[in-house]
């Protein structure tokens, strides 16, 4: 990490301060109980993960925190306000990118200060800082199918960083990148994670990949889902990537989830 | 294709085809099908009167009309119907059954309705070409990822927005097919619709020159129609071409 320790304590990070509150949450699909009972407080400026088996309903319950799904009870909380449906303070990150394939990787990023009717040069300035913060520069006028999976989820990303909202929400963003992208994209991620201050909402079910870069993981059990298990890995993020990777706390978080998680596993 | 390591050109097999018709045309053994080089020539002559300039005219302009309303509605009723379940279970039945139809026996039907005159002839053009555009954007419109129509909702796209700038965009390689496939049967049931009810445009020179036997304009008049039908189906085949990247990536 080139981020030198000091800069941990630009922004005061309250303890208690909570960007987005689950309470009581449940979610039912005709005859299958999804999600039961959910209660998660996810801490400001922190990335949180939701680990679980497959199938748990872990992309459920981002989905219902993004607003795009309705919880069948309960309510979703986010800087105190009950939400109803998206809203600009988060933004989405998509397993399988959803860009645009008729637009360029500049329309792509800019796409939600368009919709929200900013003008052409504004967003287009603003998008080409975050184009080259996700170190895309020079790709700005290629589409879509011209660029590697890696290279499409980082447009992703960008196009979230773009509308500068509080919380953002990850499903799955590496699934369909290759493993030597996937690292090379995590280490990029904690470095942007530091940079931007936001809250971060993560789910992957890779459970290597949750210890590397989450500051707490939220274990989900298998249907219905429930809460099982919330570990904070103690790691010196300041280490390079390669001393994380070979970190005694490291290796032993990811022991200690595995040993969690192994009786899910038929 | 290519015969004992030459490359055959693709327009070869064409090439055949004309051959062949010059040669039995030549040989006088069928009176139905003059020399091709003869039908040329009566075509190059037909297209410099002043009755086929006309008939054209009559017939473009009803072919426009009706097209244009076909793609306008079958658009329309395509993405109703592929968006919501109550609308597509109301037409579906009625699109699938006038997909397959003989819609040519309906043509005496519409005159009693429609009179003789262009608005039957557009509304047969209509009839033909809008059941295979409306399926086909209905297909279009089920393939739109449901991530992308999440994107939308999550970045705060307008119900207006998210069909203008993403649905219909996502959608837009099966509509141009339906297009495609929806601007030939148009010109089906132009010539359908000329024949069988006002005999007017290329309608009315078909029975002129089929009923005199004049085979050479006859073919020419046919030549022209085919040609003018392929020309306007590759137009958007050559669009549907650059969207076809689409596809892998969508």
């Amino acid at each position: 990490m080139t981020v030198p320790a000091a800069s941990m304590n630009a922004m005061p990070r309250t303890e208690g301060d909570i960007a987005v509150e689950v309470r009581s949450i449940c979610k039912n699909y005709a005859e299958v109980e999804a999600l039961r009972l959910i209660d998660l407080d996810f801490p400001r400026g922190k990335l949180t993960t939701l680990l679980g088996p497959s199938g748990c309903g872990k992309t459920t319950l981002l989905k219902i925190i993004a607003g795009l799904i309705e919880p069948t009870s309960g309510e979703v909380r986010v800087n105190g306000k009950i939400i109803t449906g998206p809203g600009p303070e988060r933004a989405f990150v998509f397993q399988d990118f959803a860009l645009m394939p008729w637009a360029t990787v500049m329309r792509n990023v800019a796409f939600g200060l368009e919709l929200k009717g900013m003008g052409k040069a504004e967003r287009q300035s603003i998008a080409r800082h975050y184009i080259a913060e996700v170190g895309l520069t020079g790709f700005e006028d290629k589409y879509p199918h011209e660029l590697s999976g890696g290279m499409r989820q980082r447009v992703g990303l960008a196009r979230a960083f773009a509308v500068n909202a509080e919380v953002l929400l990850l499903d799955e963003p590496f699934s369909a990148v290759d493993e030597q992208n996937r690292r090379k994209f995590q280490e990029d991620l904690l470095q942007l994670v530091e940079k931007e201050r936001k809250t971060f909402i993560f789910v992957t079910h890779s459970i290597e990949e949750a210890v590397y870069v989450s500051d707490r993981i939220v274990l989900l059990s298998r249907r219905p889902s429930r809460v099982a298990q919330i570990i904070e890995p103690k790691i010196d993020r300041t280490a390079s990537p390669d001393a994380i990777r070979r970190d005694q706390g490291y290796l032993d978080t990811v022991e200690e989830i595995w040993q969690g998680l192994k009786h899910y596993v038929d | 294709m290519t015969i004992y390591g030459y490359r055959v050109p693709m327009m070869a097999s064409l090439l055949v085809w004309c051959l062949v018709w010059e040669l039995v045309g030549q040989s006088g053994l069928m009176f139905l099908v003059p020399p091709l080089s003869n039908v040329l020539l009566a075509g190059i002559a037909m297209v410099q009167t002043g009755t086929w300039q006309s008939a054209a005219l009559i017939t473009l302009h009803s072919f426009v009309i009706g097209m244009a309303l076909a793609v306008v509605v079958g658009i329309t009723l395509g993405v109703l119907m592929g968006r919501f379940k109550a609308v597509d279970e109301l037409f579906s039945i009625w699109v699938n059954i006038f997909v397959s139809a003989p819609l040519s026996a309906l043509v005496p039907v519409l005159m009693i309705l429609f009179g003789m005159g262009e608005t039957t002839v557009v509304v047969t053009v209509f009839l033909f070409a809008v059941w295979i555009i409306v399926l086909d954007t209905r297909a279009g419109i089920q393939h739109v990822p449901n991530s992308l129509i999440e994107m939308g909702r999550c970045y705060g796209a307008s119900p207006f927005a998210l069909y203008g700038k993403i649905v219909l965009l996502a959608a837009l390689p099966e509509i141009l097919a339906g297009i495609r496939l929806g601007l030939v049967r148009g010109v089906k049931g132009v010539v359908i619709g000329q024949l069988l009810v006002a005999i007017i445009g290329y309608g009315e020179l078909f029975e002129l020159y089929s009923r005199s036997f004049d085979m050479e304009n006859f073919w020419a008049l046919t030549i022209i129609l085919f040609a003018a039908a392929m020309l306007m189906s590759a137009a958007i085949e050559h669009i549907e071409k650059k969207v076809d990247y689409y596809a892998g990536v969508r």
